[in-house]
């Protein structure tokens, strides 16, 4: 059994995209703010705070899910997955990430990093998905600039690139 | 929107967590997935003293098929009950209904057995279990009983579990709908709260048996017998609507509500007797 009192101050470790890192929290601590103000990864957005807008979801053991629904303490032990660990290096953007550039998938970018972690998990386990399907994950998601047609577009892109059936310099850095 | 200081627990088995209860009482919640609480935890809706997280206790996490039942545990995902291979043969109706739970995001982590603790009148997974006749299972230090899905929810947000009881399970009666299962809602986006959903199984001798949500402080049901003909339908669905009355929100006013249960009630017949044939 763990507990964490209310005016305990605790040290939380987790695997963060790839890497053990660690940090103090108290028990009523949501992991969105332990990452941003913790950890300084500010790339997960917080929107609304109560998991309607999307903007906050990052990998939880592989899973995607809201970051502003979940207590740091909850994450120790976990592996975390952030926008901040999709691309290789600043000139190396990941097949999602260059379709988004291509289609004009992202105005502003606030959402962006949430949709990025949500079709990281659906993709990986959905090679082939349709377009309804894209859609009804895109529906965990608000993005007030784009229309969701060019996140359609570069979701379907990217997923048909991962498959190795386009070549792999579409759109590139 | 952050929630007021409290306790965290974080039990390994399920009888640490009732003890856990059993210490705290009211002022302890159970966190199992956290899709509704930490939400209403973020907006101050409740400030509970102990929040006591069950979503790592491994005798929890199992869905099983136990005689005629198929019970889930307190710890299971929406997205893995989703995912059960035997979902759709063992229960084709939560098959169609568990995708309009939530979004793909929230489905990850929320649980079968969180969504019915809450008791949301528009959520679809009570709808199931009142559809269905399930029942939960609760325990307490002192035990462990059986409520059925219309003694456990009591009203809006309100159900028959004490304040040192936890639910460990919910049970689902096994092959119900078999020969025709159907779910509609409607809701301004996929996977927001339902206005108004409707669910319904085949039964026995040609019935259909309708389950509606939305509309009154929890779920309601009504067999439709064969037998029945279309005007003495329309008048059975009339009263329905009437009797459930529905309630004024931002997002519909009641009239509006009883307006879809006229509308959506017999096109969810027609697609249940559709399949039947």
């Amino acid at each position: 059994m763990r507990e964490v009192t209310k005016d305990e101050v605790v040290r939380i470790s987790l695997e963060l995209n790839g890497k053990t890192v660690s940090g103090n929290a108290t028990s009523r601590m949501l992991l969105t703010d332990f990452l941003r103000n913790e950890l300084g990864l500010t790339g997960t957005h917080v929107g609304c705070e109560h998991g309607v807008c999307g903007c906050c979801t990052v990998r939880i053991d592989g899973v995607a899910a809201r970051s502003c629904l979940m207590l740091a303490v909850q994450a120790d032990g976990r592996r975390i997955d952030t926008v901040e660990g999709l691309a290789a290096s600043k000139d190396a953007l990941n097949a999602l990430q260059r379709a988004f550039r291509k289609h004009h998938a992202l105005q502003c970018g606030f959402c962006t990093a949430g949709i990025l972690m949500s079709f990281s998990d659906f993709l990986s386990r959905k090679q082939n998905p349709e377009e309804d399907e894209v859609r009804e994950v895109l529906g965990g998601h608000i993005c007030r600039c784009t229309g969701y047609d060019g996140l359609v577009k570069a979701i379907m892109e990217a997923a048909a690139e991962m498959r190795g059936e386009t070549p792999s310099n579409a759109g590139a850095a | 929107m952050k929630p007021a200081p409290l306790s965290y627990i974080r039990p390994d088995t399920a009888e640490e967590a009732v003890a856990g209860l059993a210490e705290h009482g009211a002022d302890a919640r159970i966190l199992a997935g956290g899709q509704s609480l930490m939400a209403m935890l973020n907006l101050r809706l409740v400030e509970p003293k102990a929040l006591i997280d069950i979503s790592q206790i491994d005798e929890l996490r199992s869905i099983r098929i136990d005689g005629n039942m198929i019970e889930v545990g307190a710890a299971v995902t929406q997205a893995e009950f989703l995912a059960w291979p035997q979902l759709k043969e063992h229960a084709p109706f939560i098959a169609k209904a568990l995708p309009w739970v939530g979004h793909f995001q929230t489905r990850n982590r929320g649980t079968v057995c969180g969504s019915i603790a809450h008791a949301d009148p528009s959520s679809e997974l009570p709808l199931s279990l009142a559809l269905l006749e399930g029942e939960v299972v609760l325990r307490s230090k002192s035990g462990t009983r059986h409520l059925k899905a219309s003694e456990f929810q009591t009203g809006m947000l309100q159900t028959a579990r004490r304040d040192d009881e936890m639910i460990t399970a919910v049970r689902f009666p096994a092959d119900v709908g078999t020969k025709g299962a159907a779910f509609r809602e409607v809701a301004r986006r996929h996977g927001d709260f339902a206005i108004v959903s409707v669910g319904a199984v085949a039964a026995d001798q040609g019935a259909v048996r309708v389950a509606v949500g939305g509309v009154a402080d929890r779920p309601a049901c009504i067999g439709i017998e064969a037998s029945l003909t279309v005007s003495d339908m329309t008048d059975r669905i009339e009263r329905l609507a009437w009797e459930l009355g529905g309630y004024d929100d931002i997002h519909a006013s009641a009239r509006y509500r009883r307006d879809l249960v006229r509308r959506l009630v017999p096109i969810i017949i027609g697609e249940v007797r559709a399949c039947a044939k």
